[in-house]
């Protein structure tokens, strides 16, 4: 494993896009990063730049309004670089699948690499899907 | 010749980028840790500074469209090289002595180099939030410069006879004591630690790069290793500005029997003091800043100057 790979690995920026979420799921990602659960200990922080994000985190059911903006967005994180769907909305569609601009799920538009499903997903589950997604990088 | 390449070489391995950029590093995570700890929270694992560092090294570069291609990549390389060259003059004064005459003047002019690069990059950027930022920091620093200057030459003024230079600051200091026990240099070394805060642009005074507000502000466009730069220039700043001010006020560094270990306790000591003044200030606007700057604190750099006039 060289050097920028193992960086990669040890130091991932999270940068969170809400792409049409209740705003249950961003709490829950907020809570990765109070004391108690404190992701820095994995390398893992929030940044505020997509271009120094490296982890995607999408949250929401990807009505048609935002589907150039996910786009685009993907498009602005530097590779390499991953994305992880949260929550049922961003995997599935969740209890929005039905509605009328429902134009998700998340992996109809851009490539995803972990899914964790709930609705919210607990941040234990959030964390246990980056670990195990490290595992496979 | 062999002096040239020894100069080379001190510039880029010891004490200059190399040595400064791990040693800044080092300082990033005792920065990050002690945070953490203030915050309740465990963080990050040792190597973490070195990991980001590395990560961004292997990423994409991206630049975008509309910005000015040379101006946006090599604005932040000036900041880095003028913090090596900053390094390079305090370490190999503070061990050979090898002083110039004005070699004081020249770390000051050299310490505002980053800032210029940075606001030159964030300009180039064509980011209107980088645009807000370069305008932010442009007024931080001519907010801070005036105290800092008066605050330095406050020691300048107390050492008999007065001196520009370097070693003759550090003689005066080995003969009569250090400066930080006379009242005027407190003075002048409190200012420093504040203005400290607004070079490393630290909380209360992070208002360039905002990260809740304008996102990182002025460096919110770049990725990859130009972000790499970014991040080693402040590391580098961060272990170089408690270096500058050991050599100033309080008698230099030492590396004989136990005087290594008061060296190190002295630099622990003013990292603790600026994490911990970062960790319990919120940020404050731009024009307070510049208000507490031209205010309270020029008024405490003046008083201290008159008192190192009048021989305190
Ligand atoms: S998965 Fe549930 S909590 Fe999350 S955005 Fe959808 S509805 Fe809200």
């Amino acid at each position: 494993m060289n050097a920028t790979k193992w960086g990669f690995k040890k130091s991932l920026w999270v940068f969170h896009l809400n792409a049409g979420a209740c705003n249950n799921c961003d709490i829950e990602v907020l809570d990765c990063l109070c004391p108690k659960f404190d992701i820095e200990r994995f390398g893992m922080k929030l940044v505020g730049s997509l271009k120094h994000a490296d982890v995607l985190l999408v949250s929401g059911s990807v009505p048609r309004k935002v589907v150039p903006d996910l786009i685009e967005a993907y498009e602005q994180v530097p590779q390499p670089a991953v994305v992880i769907a949260i929550g049922a909305c961003a995997c599935t569609g969740g209890i929005f699948k039905d509605g009328y601009n429902f134009a998700g799920p998340v992996d109809k538009h851009v490539p995803v690499a972990a899914y964790v499903p709930g609705c919210p997903p607990r941040p234990e589950a959030i964390i246990g899907a980056i670990v195990k997604l490290l595992g496979k990088l | 010749m062999a002096s040239t390449l020894g100069l080379v070489l001190s510039f880029l391995i010891f004490p200059g980028l190399f040595f400064t950029a791990v040693m800044g590093l080092a300082t990033q995570w005792i920065d990050r840790k002690v945070s953490a700890l203030v915050q309740w929270r465990v963080g990050p694992p040792w190597y973490q500074p070195f990991a980001d560092i590395l990560k961004l090294l292997g990423k994409e570069i991206i630049i975008p469209a509309g910005a000015r291609r040379a101006g946006f990549l090599f604005a932040p390389m000036a900041g880095f090289a003028a913090i090596g060259v900053v390094s390079t003059i305090l370490w190999l004064t503070n061990l050979h002595g090898t002083s110039f005459v004005g070699d004081l003047i020249g770390v000051i002019y050299l310490l505002t180099i980053p800032s210029l690069g940075i606001i030159l990059g964030a300009s180039a950027s064509s980011n209107p939030l980088a645009s807000v930022g370069a305008s932010r920091e442009m007024k931080l620093v001519l907010a801070y410069e005036l105290p800092f200057i008066i605050a330095i030459f406050t020691a300048v003024t107390k050492v008999t006879p007065m001196t520009l230079r370097l070693d003759g600051i550090l003689e005066y200091q080995a003969a009569n004591g250090v400066l930080l026990g006379n009242a005027s240099c407190i003075l002048a070394f409190i200012v420093c630690i504040l203005v400290a805060q607004a070079k490393l642009t630290y909380p209360p005074f992070d208002i360039p790069e905002a990260e809740t507000e304008i996102m990182d502000g002025t460096h919110i466009e770049y990725s990859g290793a130009a972000l790499a730069v970014i991040k080693l220039q402040q590391a580098m700043l961060l272990f170089t500005l408690p270096i500058f001010f050991i050599t100033v006020f309080w008698g230099g560094l030492v590396f004989s029997g136990w005087n290594i270990l008061y060296t190190i306790v002295k630099y622990v000591i003013i990292i603790v003091i600026i994490v911990l003044i970062k960790n319990v200030n919120p940020r404050v606007r731009i024009d307070q800043a510049v208000r507490f700057f031209w205010g309270p604190v020029t008024v405490i750099a003046v008083v201290g100057m008159i008192l190192a006039i009048l021989g305190f």
